[in-house]
Parts: structure tokens; C-alpha cells; sequence
């Protein structure tokens, strides 16, 4: 059977074996192919020696360098610990009021404050927290606060949260659903009054007089909104929920009111203080003269 | 067929569907209610078969030319698994290029039935184990017999292996849209469909080793070493990972056997080695049969053939546990994962060598023979991911791609580069020959489809290289503060053009595809479509002589 002979293209030797046809050559390793076959395996032994390897009776070779993952990781999170160790001391020390002033630091809780939003806000806020209109997730640029944009005020609403139901220190309100309460005409009248405290309508008498009997206790005679409550301010341009007639009347009939989750216990209290700083820097952050002027607002010691 | 045996048929199949219709009732979910309402469909059509005699084949048998006497090979099996490797190619090709769609468009996932999460595991599912499993097949079966020089053995028992495998694929597919699985990749099918598809396995290895077993030919060929090796461990695999308590004998949902950094450890022993022994020994099995086929010349070396297949099949099958890179999987069990991938290199690289090789004093056909191109690239494909795989699983190089789609893009140059062009080189070979056709319908179409799938294979793995690097480097990137700088929302933002050109190369690899099942669909109908032959320019002797007995040229000047 075995019928060797010289393969004329290669010049080698065949096998001597055919199958259907096809014939095998007698062509030796290639060398280079070999050789780093070798050094494959002479790289994986000496590596097998040097890192965990092999799995004995109760435990595995701990490797001549004595590395673990989790040794790895503890040594980066506690050497990013101690760049940062600092910063959070010093972040835990200062009051939250006095932290404008030492521009340093407040960079610095700004820029862990970005990254923690990253994490845990942007779900919501969007990544360039601007929001959802069509969701009711505020947009943190402007400088429109339903309960709040001083530093304080901020940090309280993260500790918080707004309208959850296990803190009792949560920002919490509720607007009455006024489904069935006007007819149609009452309710256009309505609608164009809400409309011209913003100079987008024309108002009227009966609208007038609705807002002033129903409304005006929470969102103010010239709706100017009520921080105290969270009541949104009407008399601004900008709309947490559309400023569209069939969007407003929808909120009047049956309003929906947000929530957010309460952050104290998920996050510690340095991170909610660079959070806090983070969003006030966004471009609508206030001062404390109108915390002063705004007892309502209470200053959270203990976040 | 005999009165009374007609009559034994349809009774069997009568409480086949019966049986099915009372698990259908009975059913604790709807998956499972499905599923047997589709064994109880299937009972049906066999007993109006059996009972009329019809035999669906009937008219086929012409067309399909089945063998008559033991001096022909029984190719019936094998023409049935080219029109399904076909058929289940172009199903999951359409499904990848639509779930690639929905990545970058994500208004495209329809609930609850075609959304992301049931259309992947139908994409891998169909693309690996339909396209793939029945080229597998058709191709083992057609190899065996030539290399074995006798018929399959147990025929009946081949045809049962066909059609009970694409029973398992229909009752596959249908489970994920409908939302049965049990979460394990690429093993998705619950309990019974698993116990299935166990049956058909080893009804397979019996009609393999049947006729191994009875080969004229003094040596097994080297082809068959890698089937076997295929059909042996896959058996293993998909037995021990899909190992499953049913929480009810009628109801679909199951518990694995395994918990926790076990179950995650076994499964991707068993995924990876899908990899290995599916997609890589299975498919060098078809290269070193059709490519000194179709190169006409023999094999480049028979020890290098030796010596790879052992070291391949010795060290692939620990190379798992690099899928679990920085995980609960203790540190020794990813060392070991990672030094066996590094090993594992040259042996993979092995069939590359022998495949390209062979084509020594038969470069030429690279010009004029489009089949022997796509060999060539298939094998080009396969030597660029066998050394990328290695690479992605050096453990520093694993922390920046792991959970990126830079593994998304190395999965596709192999599958598509090298499963999927081998794949459709050996149907181009195989279509001619089990037909009785004097060559494809078009050899011009073989190009394009060549030209459209490199292309789009550039495409893809092009695309998903800069994605996943890009995802790697924005996840881990701290800004001077230490803080990280992206958050993972921007970094999926960020993909939108690569996800688009991925889809736009899935589309071309498609195309290209189309233009094969034309292909084929004409040569199967007998024609032959007039072309210009694949050569070098024309040659005309008469023209190639020196002018005489004339004056010579003036320039006009």
C-alpha cells in the first residue's frame, strides 16, 4: 500500500497513504513553527512558577511573586484612597456653606461630584443633566429650583430625596387632581390664565378667578411657585412638563408629581456634599441670602 | 409500504401526537405548551403521511438522484444538509444583521417577541449550530464515506440524525423567541430539548464511527480525526454543562446542576470548547479534505497533521476559564486558562500552515479559481483570530478588551472569516458533485460573493476593533482629580458610528450570501449561465510576431 514517491512541485517525499485522491507529503515541522511552540510553553511554565497556578489539596500555589487579584485591586483602591485621602478629610471637615470659599477644594469636590452624577444621576438627569420634559426629570442647568438651588438646599434634597416614603424628613407634597372639578370652557379659561403669567396667553375673568380660588395658595397669586412646598414656579419660561395647552390641561386633570430617590445610606456624606457642589455649579447655583430669607429651607447638620 | 405497516406507523405516530397534545395541555408555561403543540403538529403530518403513503420525497427522488446499490455513496443525507446549511445560513445572517441594526437603532427591538434579548441567542444559535451543525453534517458525512471508500452506515439511522437535528433547531428557535432558555450562552435550550438533541448526538457518533468502522482504506484520514474528535467532545460538553433539574416534567424551566463560580466555570468550559471543537477542529475536519481537493495537490505535511491535532485537542480543551478574566474565578484557575491559550497558538496555527501550504505548486489558482480564493482567505481569517485569541487572553491585555466588542469583533473574523468562507467554499465544491452539474451555474457570482463578504468582514471586525478599544479606554480613563472621566452612557453614545458600520458590513456579507443561494438555486436547476471565463487575458498567437514585408511606421510629424 504504501506507495512513497517524489511529489514533482515541492520536490518532497510523500507519505505513501492516499485517500480518495489525496496524498500527504512527508514535510518535516517547520522550525520557526516548532520553536515558538517551545517558547510558548517555556514562557507558560516559568509564568505558572511566578503566579498562582495549581490547585493542591485545601489551597493552590500562591506564584514565587506572591500577586493576588484581590491583593491588586485593594493596593490601587487604597493607593486612590490616599491621593485622595486628603481631599475627603478635608471635604468632611469643612460646613457645606463655607465651601465656596476655599476655591480649591470646591474644584475638587466639583470634579468628584461629575463623577459620581456619571454614576448614579445621569440615568435620570441625563449625562448633560438637562433633563427629560417628556419624563419629569428637572433639568439642572437652569436656574429654576422647585425646592431650592442654594448649596444647602441642594445637599438636602439628595440626603432626602423627594416624596419617599421611609424618610420623614423627605421633600414631600401633593397637588389635588382637579379631574372633574371644571368644564371644558372653565378649563381653556383656566389654561390661557396659567399661560399669561408667562405672557404666552391672553388672560381672562373666569380664568383669573379659578386661579386665584384653586391655585394661587400653592403657585402664588402671579405664580411665582413656592420653594417651600416644591409648587413649580408659572410665570418663567421654563416647564418641567411641557408648556403645550394639552400638556398643561393634563397636569391640571391629573397631575404627576416626581420623585427621587434619597441618597443618604446608598452614598457617604462626602460624596453627597461633591454631588451637591457639582450640581450647583452647573449654572443655576444660588446663594445663601435667599436661604436666609427662606426659613422653610433647614440646614441638614448630620447628612 | 404494507398495509399492516402503514397501519403500525400511523398508530406510533398517532400517540406521539397524542402524547404531545396532553403535554401541550397540561403544559405549566406557555414555552413548553408551545413547544409540544409543534411535536403534536409534527405527529400529525407523519401519520397523514404514513396513512396516504405519501412520500414527500417522491417527486424529489429524481431531482435528488438517490444512490441505487452498494457501489454508490449514499449522498441523500448530504444534499438534504446543503440545503439546510443554506437555508439556516441565510436566517441567521438576517437575524445578526437585524440585532446589529437594533444595537444602533434601538427603536427596532419589537416587545416582547423581537427584542435584543431572544434575537441574539437565535442569531448565535442559528449561525453556529444551523448554518455551521448542518454544514458539519452534510460535510462529515459526504468525507467519511470518500475517505473510508464505503457507504454510511446504518442509512436509516443518518436520515434520523438530519431530521431529528433539525427538529432540535426548530424547537431551539421557537423556545428563544418565546422566552425559554436557561441563560447559559450559546446552550440555551431547556432540559428536553437538551435531552433531544443527546439522542440525535449519539445517533450521530454511531452512523460516524458505523462507517469508520467499515472503511476500505488501511488509515483513518487525517479529516477524520478532527470529526471524530468533534463529535466526541461536543457529546461531552453539551451533557455535562447542560447537567439540569426540571422544576416540573411539564414545564420548560429547569435548575442547573451547577451554582455560582462553578456553573459560570463549567459554562465556559463548555463555551469556549464550542469554540474549539465546533467551530475549530470540526471546520479543520472540511479544510483538509476540500482544500487539496480543490487545490488538486497533496497535503502539506502529514506530522505537522500529527502533531497539531494532538497538541490542539490536548490543550484547547483547558483554555476556558480565560472568559473569566478578573472574576470570582480564583486566580489560579485563570492563570491556567491563560497559559493554555498562549500554548495553544502554534497547534491552531498548525492547520493554518497545513492548509495554505498545500497550495504549494498550485499558487496559480489563487488567479483563476474563486473557490481556492475563499479557502485561502477562510484560512487567512483563521490564522488572524487564532492568534488574536491568545493575545485577548494575556490577562493585561484582557483587563482593557473583556466585556467589549473588541471580542464581538474577534468572534466575528472567525466566524465569518473563517467558519463562514470555508463553509460556502465547500458547498461551491460540494453542490456540482452531489448534483450531477458540470460546475456552478456561475463562477463570476463565486467572485463577487468572495469580493461582498471580505468586504464586509473588513467592515465588521474593522469596526469593532475601534469600538472596543474605544470602550476599554473611555471606561478606564481618570481625569487629574482621579475621577473617571466618561460615564458608561457616554461610551454607548460614542459607538453609534461603529455600530453602523458593523451593520452595513453584516448587510454585505449578506448580500454576498444571497448571491450564492442564486447560485446554487440555478445549478440545482440544471443551468449554466454564459460568461466570460475567471482567466488572464485572451492570448492570439497570430498577433504575437514581428511586422514583415512592410514599411515601417512614420511619425506624423
Amino acid at each position: 500500500m504504501a506507495n512513497k514517491r517524489i511529489d514533482e512541485p515541492t520536490g518532497t517525499r510523500t507519505v505513501g497513504h492516499e485517500w480518495d485522491g489525496i496524498e500527504e507529503l512527508d514535510t518535516p515541522l517547520p522550525r520557526w513553527w516548532l520553536w515558538t511552540f517551545y517558547l510558548t510553553i517555556v514562557f507558560s511554565i516559568g509564568y505558572v512558577i511566578a503566579y498562582p497556578a495549581w490547585p493542591m489539596i485545601d489551597r493552590a500555589t500562591a506564584g514565587v511573586l506572591g500577586w493576588s487579584s484581590r491583593g491588586q485591586l485593594a493596593e490601587e483602591m487604597s493607593a486612590a484612597d490616599q491621593a485622595r485621602a486628603t481631599v475627603r478629610e478635608q471635604l468632611a471637615r469643612i460646613p457645606l456653606e463655607r465651601l465656596p470659599e476655599d476655591s480649591d477644594l470646591m474644584q475638587q469636590a466639583v470634579a468628584g461630584g461629575a463623577a459620581a452624577f456619571r454614576v448614579n444621576c445621569v440615568q435620570c438627569h441625563g449625562s448633560g443633566a438637562a433633563g427629560s420634559q417628556e419624563l419629569g426629570y428637572p433639568n439642572l442647568n437652569d436656574d429654576d429650583w422647585l425646592w431650592g438651588g442654594d448649596l444647602k438646599a441642594i445637599e438636602y434634597t439628595l440626603v432626602h430625596g423627594i416624596r419617599q416614603a421611609d424618610d420623614d424628613e423627605t421633600r414631600t407634597s401633593v397637588m389635588p387632581p382637579f379631574a372633574g372639578a371644571f368644564d371644558n370652557a372653565q378649563l381653556d379659561a383656566l389654561t390661557d390664565h396659567v399661560l399669561s403669567l408667562s405672557g404666552k396667553a391672553d388672560s381672562n375673568t373666569v380664568g383669573a378667578q379659578l386661579y386665584a380660588d384653586n391655585c394661587a395658595a400653592c403657585h402664588g397669586v402671579r405664580g411665582e411657585g413656592d420653594r417651600a412646598q416644591g409648587a413649580p414656579r408659572l410665570n418663567d419660561a421654563i416647564w418641567l412638563r411641557g408648556s403645550g395647552r394639552d400638556q398643561i390641561k393634563r397636569q391640571i386633570l391629573n397631575p404627576r408629581m416626581g420623585m427621587m430617590t434619597k441618597w443618604e445610606g446608598r452614598l457617604d456624606p462626602v460624596t453627597i456634599k461633591m454631588l451637591s457642589a457639582y450640581v450647583h455649579s452647573l449654572g443655576g447655583g444660588e446663594d445663601f441670602i435667599e436661604v436666609a430669607e427662606d426659613p422653610e429651607v433647614e440646614v441638614d447638620e448630620q447628612p | 409500504m404494507r398495509a399492516e405497516t402503514a397501519l403500525g406507523r400511523v398508530g406510533l405516530w398517532f400517540l406521539v401526537m397524542l402524547a404531545a397534545m396532553a403535554a401541550a395541555l397540561g403544559a405549566a408555561d406557555g414555552g413548553f405548551a408551545a413547544h409540544a403543540w409543534i411535536i403534536a403538529l409534527l405527529g400529525f403530518v407523519m401519520i397523514w403521511m404514513s396513512a396516504s403513503r405519501f412520500d414527500p420525497m417522491g417527486k424529489a427522488q429524481g431531482f435528488f438522484s438517490m444512490p441505487e446499490g452498494p457501489s454508490r455513496y449514499d449522498d441523500d443525507v448530504i444534499r438534504w444538509g446543503v440545503i439546510a446549511t443554506m437555508f439556516w445560513g441565510l436566517a441567521g445572517l438576517l437575524a445578526g444583521v437585524f440585532i446589529a441594526a437594533q444595537l444602533a437603532f434601538p427603536q427596532l427591538n419589537f416587545e416582547p417577541y423581537f427584542n435584543f434579548g431572544r434575537l441574539r441567542p437565535l442569531h448565535t444559535s442559528a449561525v453556529i449550530f444551523a448554518f455551521g451543525g448542518n454544514a458539519l453534517l452534510a460535510t462529515s458525512f459526504y468525507v467519511v464515506q470518500r475517505t473510508s471508500r464505503t457507504q454510511l452506515a446504518f442509512p436509516g439511522l443518518a436520515r434520523f440524525v438530519f431530521w431529528g437535528y433539525q427538529l432540535f433547531i426548530v424547537l431551539a428557535a421557537t423556545g428563544y423567541l418565546l422566552g425559554v432558555t436557561q441563560s447559559k450562552e450559546y446552550a440555551e435550550p431547556e432540559w428536553y430539548v437538551d435531552l433531544w438533541l443527546t439522542i440525535v448526538w449519539v445517533a450521530y457518533f454511531i452512523v460516524f464511527v458505523g462507517t469508520l468502522a467499515k472503511r476500505k482504506e488501511p488509515h483513518i484520514y487525517v479529516a477524520n480525526w478532527f470529526y471524530l474528535a468533534f463529535i466526541v467532545t461536543v457529546a461531552m460538553l453539551h451533557i455535562v454543562n447542560n447537567l439540569a433539574m426540571p422544576v416540573s416534567l411539564l414545564g420548560a424551566k429547569s435548575y442547573s446542576a451547577f451554582a455560582g463560580v462553578q456553573d459560570a466555570l463549567t459554562q465556559w468550559w463548555y463555551g469556549h470548547n464550542a469554540v474549539g471543537f465546533f467551530l475549530t477542529a470540526g471546520f479543520l475536519a472540511m479544510m483538509y479534505y476540500f482544500v487539496p481537493k480543490q487545490a488538486e495537490r497533496p497535503v502539506y505535511s502529514y506530522r505537522l497533521s500529527i502533531i497539531h491535532f494532538w497538541s490542539l485537542i490536548f490543550l484547547y480543551i483547558w483554555a476556558g476559564p480565560h472568559h473569566l478574566h478578573y472574576t470570582a474565578l480564583p486566580d489560579w484557575a485563570q492563570t491556567l486558562g491563560m497559559v493554555f491559550s498562549i500554548m495553544l497558538w502554534m497547534p491552531s496555527w498548525g492547520g493554518m500552515i497545513n492548509g495554505l501550504m498545500t497550495l504549494n505548486g498550485a499558487w496559480d489558482k489563487v488567479r483563476t479559481d474563486p473557490i481556492i480564493r475563499m479557502m485561502v482567505m477562510a484560512l487567512a481569517f483563521y490564522g488572524m483570530s487564532t492568534f488574536e485569541g491568545p493575545m485577548l487572553s494575556i490577562k493585561s491585555v484582557n483587563s482593557l478588551s473583556h466585556y467589549t466588542d473588541w471580542t464581538i469583533g474577534h468572534v466575528h473574523s472567525g466566524a465569518l472569516g473563517w467558519n463562514g468562507l470555508i463553509t460556502f467554499a465547500c458547498v461551491y465544491f460540494l453542490v456540482p458533485r452531489l448534483w450531477k452539474r458540470e460546475r456552478m451555474y456561475s463562477l463570476r457570482m463565486i467572485n463577487w460573493h468572495f469580493w461582498l463578504a471580505t468586504i464586509g468582514i473588513v467592515f465588521y471586525a474593522a469596526s469593532m476593533w475601534v469600538a472596543g478599544i474605544m470602550q476599554g479606554l473611555m471606561w478606564r480613563e481618570y481625569g487629574p482629580d482621579g475621577y473617571l472621566v466618561w460615564s458608561f452612557a457616554d461610551s454607548v453614545s460614542a459607538m453609534f458610528p461603529m455600530y453602523v458600520m458593523r451593520a452595513v458590513g453584516g448587510l454585505m456579507y449578506l448580500g454576498g450570501a444571497l448571491i450564492m443561494s442564486y447560485n446554487v438555486w440555478m445549478t440545482l436547476a440544471g443551468k449554466l449561465r454564459e460568461e466570460a471565463p475567471l482567466r488572464d487575458a485572451a492570448y492570439d498567437p497570430q498577433a504575437d510576431r514581428p511586422i514583415v514585408n512592410q514599411p515601417s511606421a512614420v511619425p506624423a510629424e
